[in-house]
């Protein structure tokens, strides 16, 4: 509830107004500075599943190798999958629709901008909560089929798993009994199934946020119909959230419940069903893998278009197919299930869902084909991840397609064919497209150019090493090398495609290494990228760079599709694009009024209370594993009274602090202050 | 306030649906809701007339006239936020701390009916949680109910104080009470979706 | 060139747009003949992994080598649609080729037309997808309902999932055994699959796809092979610690063979003879706990039989029988069977993580006396 003040607030704390320092970063409500935090933290998080994965990789190099234990192998691929997926790609993502979105759609910050700092804050300490699962978590072995329900062990248990495997150890899918009490009785699947819904959580709230910040924050003139592709795809993941997150909280409650207060849900004992859980699960979780698709989706469609200096060839198409796969992506769940003995019926009905949605991914690749029929290319770093994105999506669509022939699916799921395949699908599809809008709006976050060269090598480093590492998986796969395998045999006939793979993960590390050195170099040193340094079409380009703090500092009125370029171009006879006399004065006078506003800017105020709900959400979590003791109980209603105490302090304090109008003394600032760092190329 | 220069677009002063920003946040979440609620009810319907659980059946035990009772007084409670809302439109301040009482009232004696029940269930019948899947999945269904409502009357109370404290709610207040009545209306369509299926409707196993 | 000041940057910039030495294009234009080299050599490497690919060592749990009627059909359907992809794939890499060497930035290119779409043909590649989809979905459709049920008739076998082994009872023939599934071939068998703990799936690639073993649930999976002969078979369901060390195996036989065989294991044991270090052996399994978890069905003194108390282990009774042991994994491969048993018995949970064999710390007379014992029980 967010109450306004009617009178002088009266808040517990002072007003938080710093604007550097660690206090800023931890009171700030401004979108880009979540969207900036997002993604810093989603990039430590893709290092960290990273050296997961190269850890998985040496194991498996060999045949019967000894390099990790079980326990280790199975709580590194399941933090792998889980850090990936849910502190990597998502916040990446959320990193990109935080940033752009109230940019893209004309607006000063998102709807609720101290909403949009709680999710950033849910989410940090949610992360934090599921990796403290190393550093307090315990993973024993099972109980045994003949345990009797509610008759755990109270912990300790044999100590004969190394340190790493006191993290969650039941699959980043979690299933049924597997990860219940009696198979893993430990509380490193308490901490996995916390982690996840204070994540849900997050997510959640930057849904509602991002939805309500479309529908009602747009510029005067942005009609739905003139809104850049990026901010319809983060539209429709958003609703792909809100719709599917309240599935895998239900879900992640029962088995917390399950876990720590002995229902019966997933208890095949006492009459409970598995597969119910993975019905649950699937319903969120194939919404889940466009969650992670259609932000990099929308950052291509924009990619595009500015370096074909074309329009988007099929926008309503796109728009719409966009949120054809969303709507088709929950009927299909069952896709995930095969080979769990559903009925014949079910298993066609939906293999041919699963088909139709080839149809509007067609028509999306398609499209971007078109866009880049007839234009003039330039091949820029951006450019290039968004034509590998193409490629790789394309592989791992078709991939897709061939699960949809269910025969052929009871054949290929659970092997690395589909490890190859969703992989083509993130990294190849997200990844590539998150690292095609790293490159393209890095001078929005930093006013400077990533280095086009170091670039390129990653460029070409990251596809060849993403090529060697996957695509053999589609034939171990078909060669029956299984999934979640810590070993296998010689005979398998397994080696050596696993040693390409091995070698390939680390190619694919060496070109995030460039990445990391290009980021870090050029941050401090790089080309000044100046006003609209692509030509760009879209609005968010109309700021200067860096992006000051309060975007826009003139009224807009969008007048079309891709108003940034119709400002600057018209068309001759022909209808090829003819740069306006005036444009250059344009961009010149935006820059000068979008850095020097020319009436003082009223934004929202930075806040504390955000911070301090986020900390109450695990601390109520931490509560509920160790509900047993004092401890426990105590940190439960510690959790909650943090909580209510910190919504009562927010719906107290209002919005915008009234006398919080010192922001023109500010910017302007931040560019001339870089100025003695120039270098010449 | 006066050298602020509110210039457009700036939040909340803005709106390109025309739908107050902070109403249209609540529908979509309430939407969610509707699928969290979907999710629990279905489980219910899995496991409530699936044979061969050991001890009682939710369907077994229900006190139907208790319950009715308890449904009607939640329902009611929508009639008095609904005239809370309706106060306060026509600047009735003290019709609209009254009402906004009344239903927090009303929402409490509803919890209360919940917890007889409960206890009844465990006590006199021995049905718990941890009996079989179907006693699981209702007290996890009715119990994240009550944990909305408790959730609402929370709600309610603090717009009452605030009301009362300040001698009465604002316009800008006026858009909270009609969203705490949304999601308080909300919060008993689904008592009455659960009310019908989960208790009426369904039956144990044969 | 020094440049100063943010403005002049982006001035410069955005006139420069249409030029080579424009900001975002600082290196230069590879010239189409380097971009043509490049694809070639990309093509080439391509090729050459896929000779390899023919090449390679023979992988015993390939989907590529159908061994029986429902493998085939499979297989039959994952060719077709594999090349229809494969054209599809074509087409988009071709066509994406061709948009790079032929509309790649020129010296002097003129802009290009702004076509913002093209509504027919937006329907054809929305219609032509679809026929193509459309086509697939029949003949898969059909092997779905041909391929899931078993036939009423067929002979039955309920396989029971463990944490991590598979154990095969033979309703009809009152015979227990684990790790080895004994099928006639040439007809078909209808395993009827269920788990003790928690969820297992069952994969013979040569024979049909997976079907999972769900705790307290029936589900079935056909099995037919054309030959007799020995097919690898894993569980593709992630179970816990050992998953990847539960495997078994599929043994084809002719049908008086498997009437043989069914005859042999519904003998009960015969007792090794007093003396012998088999009958030491025998002692040791009785009385150091190993019967807790084995069954061991012997005849005489009224046909008692050696239950198992706690935990549901493999039935040992015709234990040498069986060419593998411990959920398939023993012996490795060149391994020794006596050695890999001694490896076993000496530290089951060591060989495969979480075993619910304990560790008995066994002295080795005592191993040596269970091998010859076990060794003898056909």
């Amino acid at each position: 509830m967010t109450a306004t003040a009617e009178r002088p607030a009266t808040t517990i704390f002072r007003r938080p107004r710093s604007k550097t320092g660690i206090w800023s970063w931890i009171t700030t409500v401004d979108h880009k500075r979540i969207g900036i935090m997002y993604g810093y933290a989603a990039f430590a998080f893709f290092i960290i599943g990273g050296l997961e994965a190269i850890l998985l990789r040496v194991q498996l190099s060999q045949a019967n190798a000894e390099f990790l234990t079980a326990g280790a192998y199975n709580a590194l691929f399941t933090m792998h999958g889980t850090t990936m997926i849910f502190l990597f790609v998502m916040p990446a993502s959320a990193a990109f629709m935080n940033y752009l979105l109230p940019l893209l759609v004309g607006a000063r910050d998102v709807a609720f901008p101290r909403l949009n700092a709680l999710s950033w804050w849910v989410f940090f300490f949610g992360a934090i909560f599921l990796y403290s699962t190393f550093f307090f978590g315990t993973s024993l072995p099972p109980i045994g089929p003949d345990a009797i329900p509610g008759n755990l062990p109270d912990g300790g248990g044999p100590g004969s798993f190394n340190w790493i495997s006191g993290s969650p150890d039941g699959g980043w899918f979690g299933y049924q009994p597997n990860a219940g009490p009696f198979y893993s009785p430990g509380t490193a699947m308490d901490y996995w199934a916390g982690g996840l819904q204070i994540l849900g959580l997050s997510s959640l709230i930057s849904a509602v946020n991002f939805i309500v910040t479309t529908f009602n924050m747009r510029a005067k003139g942005m009609r739905l119909m003139r809104l850049p592709v990026f901010a319809w795809m983060t539209t429709v993941t958003a609703f792909l959230l809100l719709f599917s997150l309240p599935i895998i909280a239900v879900a992640l409650f029962m088995v917390t419940i399950d876990r720590q207060f002995g229902s019966l849900f997933f208890a095949a004992t006492a009459g409970g069903d598995p597969i119910l859980w993975q019905h649950l699960f699937w319903l969120f979780g194939h919404p889940e893998v466009y969650i992670l698709i259609l932000p990099a989706m929308g950052i291509v469609s924009e990619v595009f278009p500015v370096f074909s200096r074309k329009p988007l060839f099929g926008y309503s198409a796109v728009v719409f197919a966009g949120a054809a796969i969303a709507f088709l992506g929950f009927g299909v769940w069952a896709h995930h299930m095969f080979a769990s003995g559903i009925t014949p019926v079910a298993q066609a009905a939906f293999g041919l869902a699963t088909m139709t949605i080839a149809i509007p991914t067609g028509i999306k690749i398609f499209n971007w084909l078109g866009t880049m029929w007839g234009g003039r290319l330039r091949f820029t770093t951006p450019m290039l991840f968004a034509i590998g994105f193409i490629a790789m999506f394309t592989i791992g669509g078709l991939s897709g397609v061939t699960h949809s022939i269910v025969p052929s699916d009871w054949q290929q799921t659970d092997t690395y064919y589909i490890v190859a395949h969703f992989h083509y699908v993130i990294f190849g599809g997200a990844v590539f497209g998150l690292f095609a809008g790293l490159y393209y709006w890095f001078p929005k976050y930093s006013g400077r150019m990533l280095d086009e060269k170091l670039g390129k090598w990653h460029f070409w480093l990251q596809f060849i090493g993403f090529n060697l590492t996957f695509a053999p998986m589609h034939w171990l796969g078909l060669q029956g090398m299984v999934r979640r395998t810590w070993k296998y045999a010689p005979e398998m006939g397994l080696e050596g495609w696993n040693q390409a793979v091995t070698a390939g993960a680390v190619i694919i590390a060496i070109s995030i290494l460039i990445f990391m050195w290009n980021w870090a170099r050029s941050r401090r040193r790089g080309r000044v990228a100046g006003m609209d340094p692509w030509d760009a079409r879209t609005i968010e380009w109309m700021t200067p760079n860096p992006t000051p703090e309060h975007n826009f500092s003139e009224p807009l009125e969008i007048t079309k599709l891709d108003h940034f370029w119709h400002l600057k171009y018209d068309e001759d006879e022909e209808g090829r694009p003819r740069r306006r006399e005036d444009a250059d004065a344009m961009l010149e006078h935006l820059e000068d009024v979008g850095n020097n506003p020319r009436e003082p800017i009223h934004l929202p105020s930075s806040s504390f209370f955000p911070f301090l709900v986020g900390l109450g959400v695990p601390i109520i979590f931490y509560g509920i594993i160790y509900h047993t003791s004092i401890a426990g109980k105590a940190l439960i209603v510690g959790g909650i009274l943090l909580i209510l105490a910190s919504c009562v302090g927010w719906g107290i304090e209002p919005v915008d602090e009234p006398h919080y109008g010192d922001h023109d003394e500010e910017h302007g600032e931040e560019p001339v202050a870089e100025e003695g760092e120039l270098v010449d190329d | 306030m006066t050298d602020v220069a509110h210039v457009e677009p700036v939040h909340e002063e803005h709106e390109s649906t025309g739908v107050p920003t902070l109403k249209l946040g609540m529908w979509i979440f309430l939407s969610s809701e509707f699928l969290f609620f979907g999710a629990l009810i279905s489980n219910y319907l899995l496991y409530s007339n699936r044979a061969g659980f050991e001890g009682l059946y939710p369907a077994e035990i229900y006190d139907i006239p208790f319950t009715s009772v308890s449904s009607f007084v939640l329902l009611m409670s929508s009639l008095t936020m609904v005239l809370a809302h309706n106060a306060l439109s026509r600047g009735d301040q003290h019709g609209t701390r009254t009402w906004l009482f009344a239903t927090a009232a009303l929402g409490a004696v509803f919890l209360g009916g919940q917890v007889f029940e409960f206890t009844e269930f465990i006590v006199n019948y021995g049905m718990k949680l941890t009996s079989n899947p179907a006693a699981s999945a209702f007290y996890v269904l009715t119990g994240f109910h009550g944990i909305h409502v408790a959730i609402g009357v929370f709600l309610l109370l603090s717009l009452w104080g605030i009301s009362h404290r300040r001698g009465g709610l604002s316009e800008k207040s006026g858009l909270n009470v009609e969203m705490v009545g949304l999601y308080w209306h909300f919060v008993d369509i689904i008592w009455i979706v659960i009310f019908t299926v989960v208790y009426l409707i369904s039956l144990p196993p044969a | 060139m020094r440049r100063t000041g943010i403005a002049r940057e982006g001035l410069w910039a955005a006139k420069l747009v249409a030029r080579r030495d424009s900001p975002y294009d600082a290196e230069p234009m590879a010239s189409s003949g380097r971009l043509a080299r490049v694809f070639a050599l990309m093509g080439l490497a391509f090729l050459l992994g896929a000779c390899s690919l023919v090449e390679i060592e023979d992988a015993v749990l390939t989907t590529f080598e159908p061994a029986g009627p429902n493998a085939q059909r499979i297989d039959d359907l994952f060719w077709m649609v594999f090349w229809i992809a494969t054209g599809v794939f074509a087409f988009v890499v071709v066509a994406l080729i061709v948009l790079v060497l032929r509309f790649r930035d020129r010296e002097g290119a003129k802009e290009p037309k702004q076509l913002h779409g093209n509504a027919k043909v937006e329907v054809v590649w929305t219609v032509i997808p679809a026929i193509i989809l459309a086509a697939i979905a029949v003949p898969t459709v059909q092997a779905v309902f041909d391929l899931t049920e078993c036939d009423p008739a067929a002979m039955k076998v309920e396989l029971i999932g463990h944490q991590w082994w598979f154990e095969a009872h033979y309703p009809d023939y009152e015979v227990d055994t684990a790790n080895v599934v004994v099928i006639p071939a040439g007809r078909e068998v209808c395993l009827e699959m269920t788990s003790e703990d928690v969820i297992h799936n069952f994969w013979a690639p040569s024979l049909h796809g997976k079907r999972y073993l769900v705790p307290g649930q029936w589900t079935q999976l056909k099995l037919e092979a054309y030959e007799p002969g020995e097919f690898w078979a894993h569980c593709a369901e992630f179970c816990g610690l050992s998953h990847s060390l539960m495997r078994a195996r599929v043994l084809a036989v002719s049908e008086s063979e498997f009437e043989t065989w069914v005859a042999e294991q519904q003998q009960p044991a015969v007792l090794p003879e007093e003396g012998t270090q088999a009958y030491e052996g025998y002692q040791v399994f009785v009385n150091r706990g190993c019967t807790q978890c084995h069954a061991y069905r012997v005849d005489g003194e009224g046909g008692s039989e050696i239950a198992r108390e706690a935990f549901n282990g493999p039935d040992l009774t015709h234990f040498a029988s069986r060419h593998v042991f411990a959920g398939a994994t023993l012996p490795e491969f060149g391994e020794d069977r006596e050695t890999a048993l001694a490896r076993w018995l000496a530290d089951p949970p060591s060989v495969k993580p979480g075993s619910f064999m304990p560790n008995l710390a066994l002295s080795g007379e005592e191993i040596d006396d269970l091998i010859a014992f076990l060794e003898e029980s056909r």
